[in-house]
């Protein structure tokens, strides 16, 4: 029988099927953080249990490190103590950390894949909705609660209930400065933040194959946004370069053997999936976020809409209060908005390709006079020293662009990295709830490309336009 | 985890589409290292009106007194109506933790984001899904009726309104018989250890490269 790609990734994983349909689902890998690993931690004392395969988890710090100067730890002591906890409790139970001052250290969804902890074909977990992201490899990778990393910590399985299958085809080729973020944005536009609900999302169509790895990690991140909670991609010949020669990836004999079964890792041509959204790709513009859902989104040379003209009452509620938040005016042209500070950074666009994407706009140019600050906060320790060698940290901070150490940052601002009440960010990352990068702030999601040029122009413009 | 088997309760209507985790709980309490405390910040930026940290004195703050939560006839409340896609956004805990800590033992809405679905489940929080026309009347019910209860029965799978009126509702058989028992779903998963071991002997065979050290 053809089977989609979740379907393969399921059917290899189940140990146990239950009589109500759920089943006892094999986790190949768990990433660990700070925020949602002490509680799972304290339960297996409480329980006095042990975990399971230590080898199969990976932990790192990435929410509450400071990305300035490290040097004398972290000021703040609830952050603090908290990091101490991760760094106590690997120990404890002898999982390898990256800790902080590692350079491998990172953002969970960047380090994995780097160090080839993730690899396709797995289930990966972690406590963290944009575990999605490692989907990108041909793996089936999603978010869980703390019970859960408490669950997969003792038993190295989750108890699991089979979604839908969903097929997200971009098809064709996208224009010149429409990124993966681009990609990803039209389809929440168009799916909605619900529309994934229940579904595993497979990517696919022209121009989803024709973006780099890095590029798929994007998209498949903000699966989640799209209410979906693991997004995918098949493997292919770049997933096998990209995973080639990394620390935990096969060598040798096993190498070989590894990647003939990564061929088997794509749905089959006649797969029956439950819904297909076919969105042309020629269609996508640069996409900016208006509102204070990642699906009130347009494109960048189209004005904020007016909730008058929207039909469904709770919807028309919806944008009106969001509009309230973000201080905008219905009608408004996006490339009229003003930004007070800009991120490039987040477990969406962190990666190599983003920072060069930015420092291409960034190189020769500076920040305009009314942007109080441009952070960028590259995924990883390893990705920085990566962009230092080619020079960008350079390119950036002539710019007046402040050059940071790794985590997630303004992100969620769970660190000393945020927006102050009233504050308009052009931000790379992946959520503009109200409050997300600070109490009060206004984000705006973009591309790396179009945060760097609203960095530089002072308010939205079309890096399409731009040389 | 407690077991729910019935509950009566006072209702409290979150009339908003969409509500999403950082609502639900903020990220500057989620550097807690324990399971309990959140509720004094449950939905803290529309709660209060100056901005909350962790560790200070939540009773001192000023109140929001037009969010719902404030308003005097809702203290108390056992059971929260809510709309779309409650609880969508990160995969954070803390959500439920803080509505249990809060008082919430069901909420009731016509949709969930499916990450903070399960998490109710893993802490005794029973979210019932409702037609969004049901969901309309109990919001207008609520709304008009100072005092309004719902009774839940979960082994009957039912809502029911003080005026006799009763809504079936659908739950997975293994939530409920969990939920119904407050049962613990490592202890359960661990009654299969034999299982698991017998597939990682076969897959260490089939995927090798999947057990490296």
């Amino acid at each position: 029988m053809s089977k989609t790609l979740y379907d393969k990734l399921w059917d290899a994983h189940v140990v146990r099927q239950h009589d109500d349909g759920s089943c006892l689902l094999y986790i190949d890998r768990q990433l660990v953080h700070e925020v949602t690993s002490p509680q799972a931690f304290d339960g297996l004392r409480l329980a006095r249990r042990d975990v399971w395969r230590r080898t199969a988890n990976l932990a790192t710090a990435d929410h509450n490190v400071p990305t300035t100067d490290r040097s004398q730890g972290i000021t703040d002591p609830v952050s603090r103590l908290q990091v101490d906890t991760l760094d106590d409790n690997c120990d404890e139970f002898g999982i390898t950390e990256f800790k902080m001052g590692d350079i491998r250290q990172g953002i969970v969804h960047v380090i994995g894949p780097e160090a080839g902890a993730t690899l396709p074909g797995m289930t990966v977990v972690c406590g963290d909705s944009h575990t999605s992201t490692h989907g990108a490899l041909g793996a089936l990778a999603f978010g869980i609660g703390t019970s859960e990393v408490e669950h997969a910590l003792a038993t190295q399985c989750l108890v699991q209930k089979k979604s839908k299958n969903m097929l997200v085809s971009v098809d064709g080729a996208v224009g010149p400065g429409v990124t993966a973020k681009d990609i990803v944005l039209a389809i929440i536009g168009e799916i909605g933040t619900a529309g994934g609900n229940g579904y595993a999302i497979e990517f696919g169509g022209e121009a989803i194959r024709a973006l780099s790895v890095e590029g798929r990690m994007t998209v498949c991140n903000m699966a989640i946004e799209a209410g979906a909670r693991a997004g995918m991609v098949a493997a292919d010949e770049k997933t096998v370069e990209y995973v080639r020669g990394r620390t935990y990836a096969p060598k040798g004999d096993l190498w070989e053997k590894a990647v003939m079964a990564w061929r088997e890792l794509h749905s089959d041509a006649d797969a029956k999936f439950d819904r297909v959204v076919r969105i042309a790709a020629a269609g996508i513009k640069p996409q900016v976020s208006w509102g204070t859902s990642p699906e009130m989104v347009t494109a960048v040379d189209a004005r904020v809409p007016d909730p008058a003209r929207e039909s469904d009452p709770v919807k028309r509620e919806g944008m009106a209060r969001a509009l309230k938040y973000m201080g905008l005016q219905a009608g408004t042209p996006i490339t009229a908005i003003e930004v007070d500070k800009v991120f490039i950074g987040s477990c969406t666009n962190s990666r190599i390709e983003d920072l060069r994407a930015a420092a291409v706009v960034a190189k020769g140019r500076k920040k305009a006079a009314n942007v109080k600050q441009v952070l960028i906060v590259p995924g990883s320790g390893l990705v920085k020293q990566q962009a230092e060698q080619e020079g960008l940290d350079k390119i950036f901070t002539a710019a007046g662009f402040e050059w940071r150490e790794p985590g997630c940052s303004m992100c969620l601002a769970m660190n000393a990295d945020r927006l102050e009440p009233g504050e308009r960010c052009a931000s790379t990352s992946n959520r503009n709830f109200e409050g997300r990068q600070g109490a009060g702030g206004r984000t705006h999601l973009v591309s790396p490309a179009m945060a760097a040029a609203a960095a530089v122009a002072g308010h939205f413009v079309d890096v399409r336009e731009w040389e | 985890m407690e077991k729910l088997t019935t509950l009566t309760g006072l209702v409290a209507p979150l009339d908003r589409a969409n509500v999403d985790t950082d609502q639900i709980i903020p990220k500057q309490y989620l550097k807690a290292i324990h399971r309990t405390g959140f509720g004094p910040t449950l939905f803290d930026d529309w709660r209060y009106l100056d901005p909350g940290e962790p560790g200070m004195d939540h009773g001192t703050r000023r109140v929001n007194p037009e969010f719902v939560l404030n308003q005097p006839r809702y203290q108390g409340a056992r059971i929260l109506l809510a709309r779309e896609n409650f609880g969508c956004g990160s995969s954070r805990e803390h959500a439920p933790w803080a509505l249990l800590d809060y008082g919430f033992r069901v909420i009731i809405a016509p949709s969930y984001a499916d990450i903070f679905f399960n998490n109710c489940f893993n802490n005794g929080i029973l979210p019932i899904v409702l037609p969004a026309a049901v969901m309309d009347k109990l919001f207008a019910e609520t709304l008009a009726t100072p005092g309004y209860q719902l009774s839940v029965d979960l082994a009957a799978q039912r809502v029911t309104t003080s005026s006799g009126e009763s809504f079936g509702f659908e739950i997975d058989e293994f939530r409920k018989y969990k939920l119904l028992n407050g049962l613990d779903d490592i202890g359960l998963s661990l009654q299969h250890a034999g299982d698991i071991k017998a597939y990682e002997a076969r897959r260490r065979v089939e995927a090798p490269w999947l057990f490296l050290e």
